[in-house]
């Protein structure tokens, strides 16, 4: 085995990179992968809470850096799935205790174990935010069809594309169907064309999202979430299929006009 | 009417020239100028014209001080007057720039060099957060996004998309041009004037924004020469 590294990444903070590293990793599980989550947040941590395995950590990010314990020991697995791992972050301590070279060392090492690797970022302001690029084969920047989010989205896009990891892929959070439809809500296409990436994946605002997270199981192992089949999509869609852009609410206008935009091809 | 003060970018800084006449008017004149743009001068290396004023040690090193105390190095002193001359090399200032900007009393064998400011060549899209300075003038393959800003000396040329913020003459040139595929800034300076766009009405097509009396507009920009 030899697992592509999938780094999730925002300009700003709570936009949806927990919750979209959360359903992408079950979503790549449940189509019969093998899947590690690192919550590189140091500090933030909260993988684990929307993944439902606090109570479960024993060693953490941390530990493994230091050699408190060997790799498989920091690896939880999934309630629900059992090809679905977390390796969650230390709570407490410095945020200094991992460094870039850790991250690619311990991604190397997990190469050998599984399909996927998928990486929860700090957003790209903070301190952490290089240790989850560096060893990313592929990021996707997360935002939210506001301006400020956009502005901050692509701050680090120029990041990414500094630190010669770019340009990324763009997942749209957190779209309101009826206020795009009035226009009160920046329309995907504008979006698209200050960013100038390749988009993989449209979200919409959805309260099953809120709901199984307080449940500790991902949305996008329940068939009836909206939010969860767009995740599926775009697990799909890393993993090379070419799968069409959802129509949200019978309206066509909206997202026949973005997936015009849209690039075939996965990662793979 | 008193000659005015000039600024011009040159290899690495800029020139300024400081015109004849008492040096208890001008000095303090030159100084309000930089106070006026900071943003432009700060950490400028600068080089000055004195022609055949005479200026003292004392003089050139309160000039140097007050200055450097606005982040400005003073690095060389032009002058044909032996005191002043004395004075520059005392405080170990340079008193010629290199070649290809002093302009004066050259051989060139063939006139293949362009004189003008200096201009650099950026070919990327400069994304928010992204800030260019430059004394002379800037070129742009690619987008300026919101967020992102540059200010220059001279002229600024997008071949993209103008939706950040653009300072063009910065230190004050009026005849200052801003060149743009779709011109449509958050915030569009040149010298002293500032301009917000309008919303955009129909499809973007090439503008010219610079000052005519007294005001900033843009124009569609085409070349005139062909007409
Ligand atoms: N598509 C969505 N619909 C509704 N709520 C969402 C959606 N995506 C994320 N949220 C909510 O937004 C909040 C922040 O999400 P989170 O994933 O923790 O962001 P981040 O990790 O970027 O800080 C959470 O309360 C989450 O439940
Ligand atoms: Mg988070």
């Amino acid at each position: 085995m030899s697992a592509k590294i999938i780094t999730i990444t925002s300009g700003k903070g709570g936009v949806g990179k927990t919750t979209a590293t959360a359903n992408l990793g079950a979503s790549l599980a449940d189509l019969g992968y093998r899947v590690v989550c690192i919550d590189a947040d140091i500090g933030l941590r909260n993988l684990d809470v929307v993944m439902g395995l606090e109570n479960r950590i024993v060693y953490d990010l941390v530990d493994v850096v230091e050699g408190h314990c060997k790799l498989r020991q920091a690896m939880i697995r999934d309630k629900h799935l059992n090809d679905l791992f977390l390796i969650p972050a230390a709570q407490t301590r410095d945020k200094t205790a991992v460094s870039p070279q850790d991250m690619v060392r311990i991604s190397d090492e997990l190469r050998q174990e599984c399909d996927w690797i998928l990486i929860d970022s700090p957003a790209g302001i903070e301190r952490g935010f290089r240790n989850a690029l560096a060893p990313a084969d592929v990021v996707l920047v997360i935002t939210n069809p506001e301006v400020s989010a956009v502005r901050d989205a692509d701050r680090i896009i120029g990041l990414i594309e500094a630190e010669e990891k770019g340009p990324g892929k763009l997942i749209l959070n957190r779209v309101k169907p009826e206020m795009v439809r009035r226009g009160d809500m920046l329309a995907t296409e504008d979006i698209l064309d200050v960013l100038a990436i390749d988009l993989i994946g449209v979200i919409p605002e959805d309260e099953t999202i809120l709901i199984s997270t307080n449940r500790g199981m991902a949305a996008s192992l329940d068939s009836k979430s909206i939010a969860g089949k767009a995740y599926r999509n775009i697990a799909r869609r890393l993993n090379g299929e070419e799968v069409p852009f959802e129509t949200l609410q019978g309206r066509d206008g909206f997202f026949g006009r973005i997936s015009r935009l849209v690039r075939a091809g996965g990662v793979r | 009417m008193k000659a005015s003060l000039s600024i011009k970018g040159i290899q690495d800084g800029l020139l300024v020239s400081i015109p004849e006449g008492n040096w208890d008017e001008a000095r303090p004149a030159f100084l309000e100028l930089i106070d006026e743009q900071t943003d432009f001068f700060r950490g400028a290396r600068l080089a000055l014209q004195l022609e055949q004023r005479t200026l003292g040690a004392a003089e050139l090193g309160s000039l140097r001080d007050a200055l450097s105390e606005r982040e400005v190095n003073l690095w060389a002193v032009l002058s044909t007057s032996e005191v002043t001359k004395t004075a520059a090399a005392d405080l170990g200032l340079a008193q010629y720039l290199t070649k290809s900007t002093s302009g004066a009393d050259e051989d060139v064998p063939f006139e293949t060099v362009l004189y003008g400011d200096e201009a650099v060549l950026i070919e990327k899209t400069l994304r928010s957060g992204n800030s260019i300075r430059h004394p002379g003038h800037v070129v742009i393959l690619g987008d300026i996004n919101p967020g992102a800003e540059v200010i220059a000396g001279g002229n600024v040329m997008v071949w993209g998309r103008l939706r950040g913020m653009v300072h063009a003459g910065a230190a004050g040139d009026e005849s200052s041009k801003v060149y743009a595929l779709d011109l449509s800034p958050t915030q569009l300076r040149i010298a002293g004037q500032i301009a917000v766009s309008p919303s955009r009405r129909g499809r973007p097509k090439p503008e010219v924004a610079q000052i005519r009396e007294g005001q900033l507009v843009a124009e569609e920009w085409q070349n005139k020469r062909r007409r």
